[in-house]
């Protein structure tokens, strides 16, 4: 318990910081409201069911992108390093795709998809896709040679081989990459929302934030940052587990 | 080395015909190349001409490229380009200068790495971006908060990458300078810095794209001029022409700074032995 207070004592001195300059009111108290009302703000929020409601229909839209990501990214990135021909034809379009700013493409997803779930999970599945494939790609590319012949040896048929040899050597990357697709699900879901949503948090935000009730909008702000960095914490215990074996 | 072994006779029996057969081979590999790009574009026109969709849902690509020449040609483009890449490069160029200084701190100073090692642990893998409309409470909606919101979201990878760069400088080299009596100054600028640049350029190289993404959700949200503006007024009008015209706008300004960097790269690193290792970038 003692490490953990002195590791993390610099962000509740920033805490204690930003009540102090709140209350003594160096600053304006709209643009910087103290802690504890943004607190009770949040737990008002949860209270009347507002931050769940919203909370709810985010982490959907976030989980579905990014679901359809790994499940699509990731066998696209291990068919191009399994078969040849299908390398020739989607690697041009991932190198021309991927620095694309994802982001660009929230009002054609609006377009396509209307306000609602459907845009904002086009736009996350998109986005999250490329890095899983990345990932993939890599991961089964760079399985060990050794490995894919004394497989062949044994007389294991080429999908059986891919199955127990490729895509457990590719795992350590693809999940690699799709913690970058984590992260960027969160980045993707809260911009699209901040810009045309009618549910959410970023539309909580930002309406929030129109109304001037600044406290609960940095409670909100709170949530969302919080909830980014615990999924993160998560996804790495997980695959930390999943990855035992390799050791 | 292999250049002094004089070539054996009778391997290659004639230069010419091994010579063109490569450029062949290489001909058919640059086709395959951007065979699939041209087919995208080609399904595009064909799919938007066929009336499957109203051109509300997929302007034709020919569309789209006039609506971009005439662009060009008004002088727009070239405006929303500009201010967009202002934005982007002034933040990407503040957080390569803060970022290292951060992580070098951290890194050789301990109180430096007691304040800051929680601040990254739990800012970088945080969703900055929703901090956006704290931003602009605090700054407007002027470049200075599209710029600071590009530098918060955009710091962190470059840090990271600096910590762990200089970290893993191998012990041996530093044993070694500090044997030949470096003092640490000499030890941080001729050792350390260069020993940890591979690692600090991959930084900069996840810090740059990610530039460009925050500063078009930052020119989105807040209006005006700037690609990602311009986007969202087309789209407010329903002019999807314009809307996929800022998008491909989009992805050039996006590809062309993703090969300046690894460009950049090459140069910088080609003292380094990853230059003669093939890159995928």
């Amino acid at each position: 318990m003692k490490p953990f207070l002195i590791r993390y004592l610099p962000l509740l001195l920033l805490a204690i910081a930003w009540e102090v300059v709140a209350r003594l009111e160096l600053v304006s108290t709209t643009a910087l409201p103290p802690l504890s009302d943004v607190v009770y703000a949040g737990i008002a929020m949860i209270k009347d069911g507002e931050l769940i409601n919203n909370g709810a229909s985010s982490l959907y839209r976030a989980g579905a992108g990014l679901g359809l990501s790994i499940l699509i990214g990731g066998t696209v990135g291990i068919a191009m390093a399994w078969w040849k021909p299908v390398n020739v034809v989607a690697a041009p379009l991932v190198e021309i795709f991927y620095p694309l700013p994802k982001s660009a493409l929230i009002p054609v997803t609006v377009i396509w998809l209307g306000f609602g779930d459907g845009s904002k999970i086009l736009l996350i599945f998109l986005g999250c896709m490329l890095p899983v494939t990345i990932g993939a790609f890599n991961g089964a590319r760079s399985s060990e040679q050794a490995l894919v012949w004394s497989a062949r040896s044994m007389g294991a048929s080429r999908l059986r081989m891919l199955w127990d040899v490729v895509v457990p050597s590719a795992m350590p990357e693809l999940l690699n990459g799709i913690r970058t697709a984590l992260a960027l699900s969160f980045i993707l879901l809260v911009s699209s929302e901040l810009i045309v949503a009618q549910k959410g948090f970023g539309h909580l935000i930002g309406s929030l934030g129109a109304n001037g009730s600044y406290d609960a909008m940095y409670a909100v702000v709170l949530t969302v940052a919080f909830l980014g960095f615990a999924a993160d914490r998560l996804y790495l215990l997980i695959t930390k587990r999943t990855l035992a074996w390799r050791d | 080395m292999a250049r002094l072994v004089p070539a054996t006779p009778g391997v290659v029996p004639d230069g010419l015909p091994e010579k063109s057969a490569r450029f062949i081979y290489r001909l058919l590999w640059g086709f395959a190349h951007i065979f699939s790009i041209l087919a995208l574009a080609a399904a595009w026109e064909t799919l938007a001409r066929s009336g499957t969709f109203t051109p509300f849902q997929l302007p034709a690509l020919s569309a789209v490229l006039e609506r971009i020449w005439s662009d060009a040609i008004y002088g727009d483009l070239w405006i929303n380009t500009a201010l967009t890449l202002y934005r982007a490069l002034v933040a990407f160029a503040i957080c390569a200068v803060l970022g290292v200084l951060i992580g070098m701190a951290m890194s050789r100073n301990v109180i430096a790495n007691w304040f800051f090692d929680p601040i990254v642990s739990v800012g970088f893998p945080m969703p900055k971006i929703a901090f956006l409309p704290v931003v602009i409470l605090w700054l407007g909606v002027y470049d200075v908060s599209k710029i600071t919101i590009i530098v918060i979201d955009a710091i962190f990878p470059v840090i990271a990458a600096t910590v762990i760069a200089i970290q893993g400088v191998e012990r041996e080299l530093i044993w070694s300078a500090r044997n030949m009596g470096a003092k640490n100054r000499e030890l941080l600028y001729q050792i350390i810095l260069p020993a940890a640049s591979p690692q600090i350029m991959t930084g900069l190289q996840v810090a740059l794209p990610l530039s460009l993404i925050v500063a078009v959700v930052a020119e989105m949200l807040m209006g005006g001029y700037g690609l990602g503006g311009a986007m969202i007024t087309a789209s407010r009008f329903a002019n999807s022409t314009s809307v996929f015209a800022g998008i491909l706008e989009i992805a050039v300004v996006g590809y062309v700074l993703v090969k300046v960097m690894s460009l950049i790269r090459r140069r910088l690193l080609i003292w380094h032995q990853e230059a003669n290792a093939p890159s995928t970038a």
